[in-house]
Formats: C-alpha cells, structure tokens, sequence
C-alpha cells in the first residue's frame, strides 16, 4: 500500500486526517524528519497551527520536501498545509513554501471569523480530485485566512464567504483544500480518495 | 450560497457511556459514545458535541478511549467539554482526536487560560461555553437587555447552573472574544430542560455583538425552536439533547422541516 506521511507541526488533532486516509485506502504515518518525508509515496500538510509556527518546524524538512514534490511526489495541503504552498500570509512573517506565486489575506471583518462550519464548493476548473464531487456540495471549514494565488489557472474550486476565496487548488502532483476533507462526511472522503487515486497511478 | 446553519446534538458522557437524560435517568439507557456519534453522523448531524460529567481520577484515561473511538468513526467535527481546566487537559482530548475544547468554569475563573488554548492550539479549537441565567434585579454596569418580561441582565452561572457569579454574560463573553475565543456555547439556564424553546434575547444578545460563531443552546423541544433561534436568534449554530436522543425529531426531519423554512442548511 502507498505510504502517506502526514507532517506532522507538533500540535493538535491528526489522528482524523490519518484515519480518513487510512479510509481512503492509503497507508498513513504521522513524520516529522527529513527521513520521513523522504521515503513518502505521498505527503500530507494538515492544517493545524499558525503560518509562523508552522515553518518554523518546516525548516528542517523544507528542503526535502521540496524537491520530492518537484520530483512528482503527491502532495496534498489541508487549510494552513494550502497557505504554506505560497509565498507569503497577513497572519505572520515567514517565507512559505512557494510552490505557487501568490499569499494568505484575513477574512473580511464584514462576516464572523473564523469561518466555522459547512459551505459550498463553486467549481470553477475540473479536476481529478473532484471527480464525482457535484457542485454545490458543501464542506467544512474552520479559517480565518484564505490564499490569492497569481496564477488563476490553479484554482479548482470557489466558495462564498464576505468574498470569493480559492477553496481548492491542483497542479500536476500539488493539490491543496482550504477545507478539511477529513472532516466533511462522504464527500471529504470521496476527494480523499481521489487523491489515493492519483497516488497510486 | 451561504454558510449553513449547523445542527449539533450533544451528549453528556459519564464513564465513557452517554447518559441519555437527566428526567429519565436509568443506567440501562446509557449509550456507546462511539455508537451514537456513528448514528449522528450518519443522520446528517453537522457537528457534535460531547461534555463530560465524569468526577474520578480515572477521568482522562476514560476519555482518551472514548474521544480516539468518535475520532475513528466519524468524519465530522466534535468538540469535548468538562472538566477541562489546563492546557494539558486539552491537549490529551485534541491528540485523542477532538476538533475542538469546551471551556466553561475553569475559564470564567481564570480568564487566561482561553489565551493560553488559543495560542497552542489556534482560537478555532476553543469553545468558551457560557451558561446564563436572567436576573431581574438591575445593577451597577450590568448590560440591561429588553426581553418580553421587561429589563434583564444576563448572569455568569458556573459549575454546571449551580454557583451564580455575578458577573454579566454578555461583558464576559466580549472579553473572552478578545481573549481568544474561536467560538461560543451559549446555554440558557432558564430555559435547559424546560422544552419551551431557546433564550432568543440572550443568544440574539451575545451573537450580534460578537464576531465569532455563536452556538445556542437550552430548551430545544420541537423544530420550531430552532428556527427561531436561527432567524431572531442569529444564531450560527443550534445544541439539542433529548429531542435528538428519544427519536421524536431526529435530525433529518428538523433538517427538512429548517430547509422547507429557508434556512440554509446542508443536505
């Protein structure tokens, strides 16, 4: 089985994103080195922490990480896993990971922050992470920062909230979720899989 | 399309079984934590919650056990509350899996520690839940609120309903806003068990002057309630026990009867 390894920032609840994973037919790991990452079939950022903090202890696999990923290694970014794939955030200082131009901005203080709760899914660009996945579905979030990428042809999918924010982006082996899959019912568990899919082509 | 409104039915767990119903107390009735949020969430429950009334030493290990279970069998988010009064208490209930803490007492008694939660953990993991009872009697610096009875203000109780504190409700969950809190858990004290419907004054009171998300809770006995405390309410979101547990509304039939009122709701 296709090994995943979720990094692991030291805080917080895993134990979800590693069981839904496990359902989607992954075999997940919990990393935190170098040498984790380095043997992965696949990589999960998850979404817990803050953008400082996080690559912070990003730092000492930051290097890895991004060559596996250039080398076409899956990647998968959840919530903050999605804001570190840019270059920068409001939330705080810190050069994120850059796979993508672009950086995270602050909800608007029109709506309740954070965004808490099951919203819908604009698809805005098919792909193969949302296959089966009908428009409209609705997903769960919990954020207060959402990412602007430069490049507009890696959005997949749009949702509603004080503004139209990028809820999910793909390009070839990245994909990354402002939602939290592992946390929306069937339908977070069909995109899983879909990632799976794609892991194991 | 919009944010739904979020349906979240809450067990109270005691020894890692969930105890139905106080009214209706019978240790045969005790549920599976693990079985039930299984039920919940195959129902189309949005969130759940579970507060833990167990009072022994024994109580973290029984709750890693039943907190990894729910984990394990649910993919939706849940928050577990009681009795959580540190740091570290917390982080044992969110490595065991929890999306979320609720912190009741212990916060209004140490203010800080909803800063020092938010700072490990992130304000989205931290629930202040407040509960609250109305008083008729005005006082000095106290919010006075109109309600259908006259003027009120919203009194801080704690240990679950049993000890006023004297402070104000809707002052207190300002400062625990700027404190650190993600999220509130505004319970009725007036209303909890009554079956007469939320405090929509008290939660309409809290949520509009808040900007995070605001759960209502207290006296939910028929659908209507919840539509009321979703559209006069403002609430984001709506607790329920016994009409869930007994199968008298289960939730996709509040969820229908919500959806045929226009409210916005996940399928």
């Amino acid at each position: 089985m296709a090994n995943a390894v979720i990094f692991d920032y030291g805080m917080g609840n895993l134990l979800s994103l590693k069981t839904a994973l496990e359902k989607a037919g992954l075999n997940a790991s919990i990393g935190t080195t170098a040498e984790d990452i380095a043997k992965a079939d696949a990589i999960a950022l998850p979404g817990v922490g803050s953008f400082t903090a996080a690559l912070e202890r990003l730092d000492t696999v930051k290097e890895t990480l991004q060559t596996k990923v250039t080398d076409g290694t899956p990647l998968l970014g959840i919530c903050l896993g999605l804001q570190l794939f840019f270059e920068s955030s409001e939330e705080g200082p810190g050069e994120g990971l850059a796979f993508f131009v672009g950086r995270n901005y602050q909800l608007p203080s029109t709506v309740k922050v954070p965004h808490m709760g099951w919203n819908t899914l604009d698809i805005v660009k098919p792909n193969e992470l949302f296959d089966g996945v009908k428009e409209d579905s609705y997903v769960y979030f919990v954020h207060s920062l959402y990412p602007v990428p430069e490049d507009k042809s890696i959005v997949c999918t749009t949702t509603e909230y004080g503004t139209t924010f990028t809820s999910a982006v793909a390009s070839k082996n990245i994909y990354g979720t402002q939602f939290h899959p592992e946390k929306s019912g069937d339908i977070g568990i069909k995109i899983l899989k879909n990632f799976a899919k794609a892991v194991k082509r | 399309m919009t944010l739904a409104k979020r349906i979240v039915p809450c067990l109270d767990v005691d020894h890692g079984k969930v105890v139905k119903c106080i009214n209706f107390l019978n240790p045969k009735q005790a549920g599976d934590p693990v079985e039930m949020a299984q039920r919940y969430s195959d129902d189309g429950a949005d969130e759940l919650v579970f507060l833990d009334i167990t009072a022994s030493h024994e109580k973290r290990d029984i709750m890693r056990k039943y907190v990894e279970g729910v984990a394990k069998a649910i993919n939706i988010p849940f928050t577990v509350g009681g009795g959580i009064r540190n740091v570290l208490d917390a982080r044992l209930v969110l490595c065991s899996g929890a999306d979320k803490v609720s912190v009741n007492t212990a916060a209004v008694e140490k203010p800080k520690l909803i800063t020092e939660l938010a700072d490990v953990f992130g304000r989205q993991c931290v629930v202040t839940a407040i509960d609250a009872k109305r008083n008729r009697t005005p006082r000095d610096g106290k919010i006075m609120v109109d309600t259908a009875e006259g003027k009120v203000w919203f009194e801080v109780v704690t240990y679950g309903g049993r000890k006023p504190t004297g402070f104000d409700a809707i002052a207190w969950a300002l400062e625990a806003e700027r404190l650190g809190a993600g999220e509130f858990l505004v319970t009725s004290m007036d209303r909890d068990g009554t079956k007469d419907g939320y405090d929509i004054e008290l939660t309409r009171a809290i949520s509009e002057r808040v900007n995070v998300p605001v759960i209502a809770s207290g006296g939910a006995g028929i659908p209507k309630h919840l539509l009321d405390v979703f559209t006069e309410g403002k609430a984001d979101a709506a607790l329920a026990a016994s009409i869930f547990h007994y199968n008298q509304y289960p939730v996709p039939v509040v969820k229908d009867y919500l959806r045929k009122m226009g409210v916005t709701i996940r399928p």
